[in-house]
């Protein structure tokens, strides 16, 4: 009973942050939004007994993911003006679009094909097997293979961010502070350069000028 | 007196067990801030606090106090719900980790699995309440503090993960007790020994993940006058200061828990039958604890703030590296039961 | 349970491209700007070592390991030497190109290897999750090349039009995959295969997962109406990333189509037909349409892929072996002509300058009468015209379209290739009957790219006079 309350409290939340993502006009709020959606999702996991995909949406997902996109988002400056200025005219296709996809989808995943008789409720497991440790056993078993390409999918994500995104800039004004730290006290700092005489300027007699 | 407890419904048996371990905590916390001022006002030849009560001993009290009266400011343009929304952020987390927190064997709140992932889910949504005081603030001192923090804070939670990786390996199990049920033996079989990379690697991250000097350039006093909370005053700028501190104490007590062998003596168990003091029990944690927490203030006085990219070069270049070599290295000899720790 | 080493036997080449690429990673950071070409030998000798272990391990029945995410077949044995060998070519083509532009650099080669990784993956997988696996790899790596020349801004809108639609191509393929596992109650396509035969049409779950996993496909394959990325990548996209993109991932494309709708759900064959026969008609006719009207040569190539999509789908959604078989042997060659085409591109480019224009190609002949026969070779084949192997590929395409009674389908297809044969010969009157541009240098080329593109143009006319061996090999595949 208690826990038939718990999910639909946390089903509720979800649900409720998920529409705020969209509608909210700051991007930030729509960040934190979004980040209250992955909470309560992770809770509804743990609802599952799958606390192992819980904790890891939360430690993914909230703890670096959104975080960085926080991050980014604070830094842009977004005109919303101009990013909603087509939003009534598509408005009609849009929600046609959205309304048949929604119909489609109510009939084929509803409890018809995906109810309680297709897909029975699994036996609770108990509090003594550790559902970390039997994926863990998974997936580096049965799918190791997967486990691997995921891996080189990484590996390549690093390459190519810091290809895209590594650049030398001549033309900027950017100081390296190690550098400059390193300058020693003698010769760096200071250059003596001998000159030859130049001419003397002709001094104006200041009497003259009043 | 065990019938009353058991008489009681579930939800209050919680709610107590919370009040207990919440209220010791924020008193701890009220005077590791005494502490703070005393220890490190001798560490510069200064006295420190000596005017509210008998040697300064009521000083946290009357800050306290003198917070509670103060007015929340909140400032023009600032987005008011989120302002105030950051501060409780800041803190839940830092009470909530204390959930599966052993404080000796079985003495627990909620004994789940997956502990040391929660500890780690859990510390890692600090960041938040520093992220969103930043930006709520409306202010761009706030701002750049905070996203100082937020680059900061992800860098080492890497390496404090990875750290905590190590320790999983070693103990072959995410439950705390099992964690510090596998180092049983003396002060060697400890995790230091074995792990001592990672023991420093997670302790700096800690200090990192803090905020705290050398590594307070989310604050930097000096540069952006005080950072994310520059704009707070009166009770909100005391849940910031009170979770700041609830997370130095958490640091300090996992790191006891994690690589000292939490309440384990450290003398082998045959030299101590028959004394409590020597023997396994609480007090070894809190003396564990306390010596990180004076480590703490110890770095504090000392060290000069980091620059801003070593913080990274160090975070990204030093710590991640050495603690994937250090993982590949445990699990090596975790596989090939390399004595005295893993001989069984 | 212990892991079988024996495992590791069908991914040799796999393992070989993985090891070339880490090791160009990691030399990369020690060479000298330089000794970048080292760079180029490495790939190279890496993708020989992967065709030859390819051919090693090979041959034999089907074979299932990784606990059914991995199979090995003669289908699978073909497609991964085709792609190698394609590969190749390309990576031979780009580097002067690279060079001139000082972009030599370990990245390209690390990012190029890893899509042809991906590829080499999909083509061996049994299962959705490693199909997906390697279609991210392929498509992540491949988005990446496209946004390969920092400073070009072209390059990074064909980059970001490229990752946003491939993202949300990806996305509605997971979809229907995950409708599919839901009917099914399996990712692996055996037993999907077999549930799919107990349940039959009657589940509509399948259908809407495979009217996804048809989007998806159409996505990847760049069929008209999911062709909208593929105008702009050509366009944008610097001549040497589009010449990867153009040429293997086709092939990977085809694989990613036959095992899903093949390996897994031939028994649909009637649900999906229907659709293919929809984006089939659609490419042939808006790609040789559209593709008149061109003035940038590669806009022209991106729509002739689209009407040669449409061909390929004609070959697969006759549901036959020899419409499967045919389907095979024309992406094969479509792979060969396509890596050709974009070849001789990069052979006219030189510092500072990109060909993209037709205009770029006038008077080829008076410039250099060997790659002019060449490129005169590719456009017949692009074209279909007999003795070159373009025309056997649409024949036998086309055959198999007849066999199953939809004459109807292969006048439509015969009908839109007439059409397309203009600007393919458009092409080659610019080539030999106009004057070069005044200011045009002579092409000067390396011994290498001569001789590969010499191989790469040969190779059509010698496979459009003696077909016989690689649709044997092809036919042998189902």
């Amino acid at each position: 009973m208690a826990e038939k309350l718990i999910f639909y409290i946390l089903a509720v939340i979800t649900l409720w942050a998920s529409v705020m993502v969209i509608t909210r006009k700051n991007p930030v709020h729509s960040v934190l939004f979004l980040v209250l959606a992955f909470v309560t999702s992770a809770g509804l996991w743990v609802l599952l007994e799958a606390e192992f995909l819980g904790i890891v949406l939360i430690l993914v997902y909230v703890g670096a993911v959104m975080v960085l996109f926080l991050f980014v988002v604070m830094m842009l400056d977004i005109d919303l003006a101009t990013i909603r200025a087509g939003f009534v005219q598509n408005l009609p296709l849009a929600g046609l679009i959205a309304a048949i996809m929604a119909v489609e989808i109510l009939l084929i995943v509803g409890p018809g094909n995906f109810g309680l008789d297709a897909f029975p409720k699994p036996e609770p497991l108990g509090a003594e097997v550790s559902n970390t440790r039997e994926l863990g056993l998974l997936l580096y078993s049965v799918y190791i293979y997967p486990v691997e390409i995921a891996a080189v999918i990484l590996l390549l994500a690093i390459v190519a961010a810091i290809r895209l995104t590594l650049r030398r800039r001549p033309d900027t004004k950017f100081i390296d502070p190690a550098q400059q730290v390193r300058v020693r006290k003698g010769p760096d700092r200071v250059r003596l350069v001998k000159m030859a005489a130049e001419d003397v300027a002709p001094v104006v007699d200041k009497g003259d000028a009043q | 007196m065990i019938e009353l407890w058991n008489a009681l419904p579930v939800l209050i048996q919680i709610l107590l067990k919370i009040t207990a371990i919440i209220l010791p905590l924020l008193g701890l916390v009220a005077y590791y801030t005494y502490a703070e001022r005393k220890v490190i006002g001798y560490m510069q030849v200064r006295i420190g606090p000596n005017r509210v009560g008998w040697r300064g001993l009521l000083q946290p009290i009357a800050d306290a106090v003198k917070l509670l009266m103060k007015e929340i400011v909140i400032p023009t343009k600032a987005d008011k719900t989120l302002f105030l929304l950051a501060p409780m952020i800041a803190i839940a987390p830092a009470l909530a980790v204390w959930a599966v927190f052993p404080f000796d064997e079985g003495l627990v709140l909620a004994d789940i699995n997956a502990g040391l992932l929660y500890v780690l889910a859990l510390s890692s949504l600090g960041v938040y309440g520093i992220i969103i005081a930043g930006w709520a603030s409306n202010s761009k001192y706030a701002l750049l503090g905070a996203m100082r923090s937020a680059a900061q804070m992800v860098a080492y939670e890497i390496a404090m993960g990875f750290a905590l990786v190590g320790v999983l390996v070693a103990a072959g199990s995410l439950n705390l007790g099992d964690i510090v049920a596998a180092q049983e033996g003396n002060l060697l079989t400890w995790f230091w020994l074995p792990l001592l990379p990672l023991f420093g690697v997670y302790l700096i991250s800690g200090v990192a993940e803090t905020n705290r000097a050398p590594f307070d350039v989310a604050e930097g006093e000096s540069e952006i006058v005080a950072g994310f909370h520059v704009e707070y005053s009166g009770m909100a700028f005391a849940v910031f200061f009170l979770a700041e501190y609830a997370n130095m104490v958490l640091i300090s007590a996992l790191t006891a828990l994690l690589f000292l062998g939490g309440w384990l003596s450290p003398l082998p168990a045959a030299w101590t039958e028959g004394s409590w003091l020597l023997s396994d029990g609480f007090h070894w944690l809190l003396a564990k604890t306390f010596f990180f927490m004076f480590l703490f203030l110890w770095l504090r006085a000392t060290f000069p703030r980091y620059r801003y990219d070593q913080i990274m070069r160090l975070g990204w270049k030093v710590f991640i590296p050495i603690t994937i070599v250090w993982i590949l290295v445990v699990a090596l000899a975790v596989v090939y039961r390399l004595p005295p720790w893993w001989s069984a | 349970m212990s892991f079988d080493a024996a495992n590791l036997l069908p991914i040799l080449p796999e393992i070989a491209i993985l090891i070339t690429a880490s090791l160009v990673l990691i030399l990369d950071l020690y060479l000298k700007d330089q000794d970048k070409g080292l760079n180029h030998s490495i790939t190279l000798i890496g993708l020989v070592i992967a065709i030859g272990l390819t051919g090693a391990v090979g041959g034999g029945d089907a074979q299932v390991f990784f606990d059914g995410n991995l199979i090995r077949d003669p289908m699978s044995d073909l497609l991964k030497g085709a792609i190698l060998i394609v590969s190749v070519l390309t990576f031979i083509y780009a580097r002067p190109w690279l060079q001139d532009r000082g972009m030599l650099v370990g990245e390209f080669y690390v990012l190029g290897l890893l899509a042809v990784l991906g590829m080499l993956i999909m083509v061996s997988a049994n299962g959705f999750l490693t199909l997906y696996l390697g279609l991210e790899l392929q498509a992540l790596a491949l988005y990446a090349l496209v946004a390969f020349d920092r400073d070009s801004s072209t390059g990074a809108e064909a980059a970001m039009k490229y990752f946003v639609l491939g993202a949300l191509g990806s996305g509605l393929l997971l979809y229907g995959v995950s409708m599919i596992y839901g009917a099914t109650g399996s990712i692996e396509f055996a037993p999907v295969a077999a549930a799919v035969a107990e349940q039959g049409i009657s589940n509509k779950v399948l259908v809407f997962g495979i009217a996804f996993l048809v989007i998806g496909i159409g996505f990847k394959f760049g069929a008209v109406p999911f062709h909208m990325w593929v105008p702009d990548v050509y366009e944008g996209g610097p001549t040497p990333a589009v010449l990867i993109l153009s040429s293997a991932p086709k092939i990977a494309a085809f694989a990613l189509a036959v095992r899903m709708l093949v390996d897994g759900l031939h028994t649909l064959h009637p649900d999906w037909q229907g659709m293919l026969v929809i984006l089939a008609v659609l490419s042939m006719g808006l790609g040789n349409l559209v593709a008149i009207a061109q003035s940038n040569i590669k806009r022209m190539l991106a729509y002739s892929t689209i009407s040669h999509v449409g061909f390929i789908f004609l070959g697969l959604l006759a549901g036959s072996e020899q419409g499967f078989a045919a389907a095979m042997f024309y992406t094969i060659v479509y792979a060969v002509m396509s890596v050709g085409a974009f070849g001789i591109l990069l052979i006219l480019s030189r510092q500072g300058f990109d060909a993209e224009r037709l205009e770029d190609l006038k008077g080829l002949n008076d410039r250099d009468a060997w790659y002019a026969a060449m490129m005169a070779l590719i456009m017949f084949s692009m074209a279909g015209v007999p003795p070159t192997v373009g025309f056997m590929a649409k024949l036998l395409v086309l055959e198999a379209v007849v066999r199953i009674d939809m004459l109807w389908l292969a006048l439509v297809a015969v009908f839109f290739s007439i059409i397309g044969a203009f600007y393919y010969l458009r092409v080659i009157k610019f080539i030999y009957f106009d004057k070069p541009a005044d200011d045009a240098p002579a092409l000067l080329t390396s011994s290498g790219v001569r001789f590969a593109m010499s191989l790469n143009g040969l190779a059509l006319l010698a496979l459009g006079l003696f077909p016989a061996a690689l649709l044997s090999v092809c036919q042998a595949a189902f």
